[in-house]
């Protein structure tokens, strides 16, 4: 996939400026490619996949002054504002802890709430402050409860192929995360859990409670992983229809944009 | 009706709509939510076969006619049930609304079913809305959209106390079936706009009262399965699933259509098209002819049958509205056991 960054930014093999401008601009080695990377970071919270993947980012440009500025965009005019303030304030976090950089703006492009959120996340004034008198708090509740959703469905993802193979129940629950073969989904899963402190070292159990950490026990373990088996297919089926969505609403394809497997 | 090898299938379109969100019929200032709304919506159209796909232009505002042809001439469909959805905030006239459908739909007795709605946020005087719809249209079911702006709010839960007195209304007044669609926005907004459990306490304090979620709650069909396996009057609208899966993404809606027969199951589930996103036709057709995939990852989903497709097209929503099925289209008796 062809890289959509506009090329009058850049300078040879992407970095930003060369030349050092007058005046008291920072040192600029801060190139579009980190900037990239940084998005890599950045998850859509429900749909658990980087925004870069999912082709969100418009463009991402550094100029010769170390501005950053992104821009983003997703599937509809109307996507929940709380997941999107969450985006555009996780982009603002990453793409601003680079080093180079003199200042760095990102953009939510055609949503309804476009404005209140990049004007709010610009000022780092949080989304009760942003939405002042339309939210209760800020989001770190609803970031966890999708993370827990990502444990279980990352849960099917490793679990299911063991099952395949003939694990049983009884040997699923005694087995521990650093059992399973190293794998992308298990280093995810392992992340996920990470950041929603619980257990995430090789020795924990591999199939836990999202709530508690606490291991599951061989008799609720097919519930458990049936719930784990209709959580993933539903974050994958909604994944699919904002694609498809994405897809109808702008003719190109994002910066770091690739199909689903 | 569709006939299809010897199966005769009564057609029940249990979530349609006859909308204008033309520019005629946009609110002075809020053009831009009237425009992105429809525009969001002439999206999922994309989702169909691109030889169902209609102009913007035609999607804003489709004709009578249109709605007649597509829906019962070639879509196959018997009865459909008007789902209103009034977003008065941006439509001058309403987005679609009860007396509209209805004004259109009187026009072909017979044919059509005229839910009505209500909002908790319009206090006593949208009870006595509710009262005259019901008395005039004879409403047996509403359609509730919880991500309506109304004066400043962005939406409201089932559980709102005053959504409780309309609940109570709904069931003097003899309405037995309440849709429920969620949207992308809520009072407070930091909360999950698209959470069904509102429904879940509801479904349990008005056990008369049928709980149909639309689009089985996506995008939480798992929050939707978990809940309505647990509660007896909690059905599945299917609209959504169907038309914006079954042919952009088979293999994903396989799953789904697995996942919800194996928590939800075939009696409680509901075709609905959705129209004017999509015309019935190809989901009616491409619905009856699907067949769950034999492959491995899905062996242990529950297989649907000829029985279990006549009941979700039609049988299950004839049952939830007292629509008559002539004896032709019902099911042959089972053996008893």
């Amino acid at each position: 996939m062809t890289e959509v960054v506009p090329a009058a930014r850049l300078g040879p093999r992407g970095r930003a400026g060369g030349s050092r401008g007058s005046g008291g601009s920072p040192p600029r080695w801060c190139a579009v490619s980190d900037v990239l990377a940084a998005l890599e970071t950045v998850r859509d919270p429900e749909l658990d996949e980087p925004i870069t993947s999912l082709g969100f980012v418009t463009s991402a440009a550094v100029s010769t002054d170390g501005d950053a500025q992104v821009r983003l965009r997703l599937p509809t005019y109307f996507c929940a504002p709380n997941f999107a303030f969450l985006m555009v304030a996780d982009a603002y976090d990453a793409v601003s802890a680079l080093k180079g950089l003199r200042s760095t703006q990102v953009v939510l492009e055609d949503h309804f709430a476009g404005d209140a959120i990049n004007n709010g996340v610009a000022a780092r004034a949080g989304f009760a402050t942003t939405f002042d008198g339309e939210a209760a708090g800020e989001l770190a509740g609803l970031r966890a409860d999708f993370l827990r959703k990502a444990v279980l469905a990352g849960t099917d993802l490793v679990c299911r192929p063991l099952v395949q193979a003939g694990a049983t129940p009884d040997q699923l629950t005694a087995m521990a995360l650093g059992d399973p073969p190293p794998s992308r989904e298990l280093g995810r899963l392992r992340q996920r859990r990470a950041e929603l402190g619980l257990p995430a070292d090789d020795r924990s159990p591999l199939v836990i409670d999202p709530l508690t950490g606490a291991g599951v026990t061989a008799e609720s373990l097919p519930l458990h992983m049936r719930m784990a088996r209709t959580t993933r297919i539903s974050v994958q089926a909604n994944t699919g229809i904002c694609r498809g969505m994405l897809r109808h609403r702008y003719a190109s394809a994002g910066i770091g944009e690739e199909e689903s497997a | 009706m569709y006939e299809h090898n010897g199966e005769k299938y009564f057609v029940v379109d249990g979530h349609m709509h006859y909308w204008n969100a033309a520019p005629d019929n946009w609110v002075p200032g809020a053009e831009q939510y009237a425009k992105g709304w429809i525009e969001c919506f002439h999206a999922y159209m994309g989702l169909g076969p691109p030889e169902t796909h209609w102009s913007l232009e035609k999607f804003q505002k489709y004709s009578e006619d249109d709605l007649m042809k597509d829906v019962f001439e070639d879509g196959h469909v018997d009865k459909a049930i008007f789902q209103p959805t009034y977003l008065n905030e941006w439509y001058k006239e309403g987005f679609n609304t009860t007396e509209r459908n209805a004004t259109m739909g009187e026009k072909h007795p017979g044919r059509f079913v005229y839910n009505t709605r209500w909002d908790p946020r319009d206090g006593d005087e949208g009870l006595k809305v509710l009262q005259a719809n019901v008395e005039r249209y004879g409403s047996t079911g509403c359609k509730l959209y919880t991500a309506e702006w109304n004066n400043g709010s962005r939406g409201w839960k089932l559980t709102d106390s005053g959504a409780y007195r309309y609940l109570e209304r709904c069931q003097e007044l003899g309405i037995k079936n309440i849709h429920v669609h969620k949207g992308p926005t809520i009072w407070p907004l930091d909360k999950d706009a698209f959470d069904v459990s509102d429904v879940d306490h509801a479904a349990t304090d008005f056990p008369e009262l049928n709980f149909i979620v639309e689009h089985v709650g996506l995008p939480r069909i798992e929050d939707f399965c978990f809940m309505a396996t647990q509660e007896p009057n909690v059905y599945a609208g299917l609209a959504v699933v169907i038309g914006g899966l079954m042919h952009a993404r088979p293999r994903f809606f396989a799953k789904v259509m697995g996942e919800l027969l194996f928590w939800v199951g075939e009696d409680k589930m509901l075709f609905g098209s959705d129209y004017a996103i999509w015309e019935p036709k190809w989901q009616v057709e491409g619905f009856v002819n699907w067949e769950m995939p034999n492959d491995e990852e899905f062996s242990d989903y529950p297989r649907l049958g000829t029985a279990g497709k006549k009941k979700i097209l039609g049988l299950n929503a004839a049952r939830l509205y007292g629509i008559d099925v002539p004896a032709e289209f019902q099911l042959e008796p089972q053996p008893v056991a």
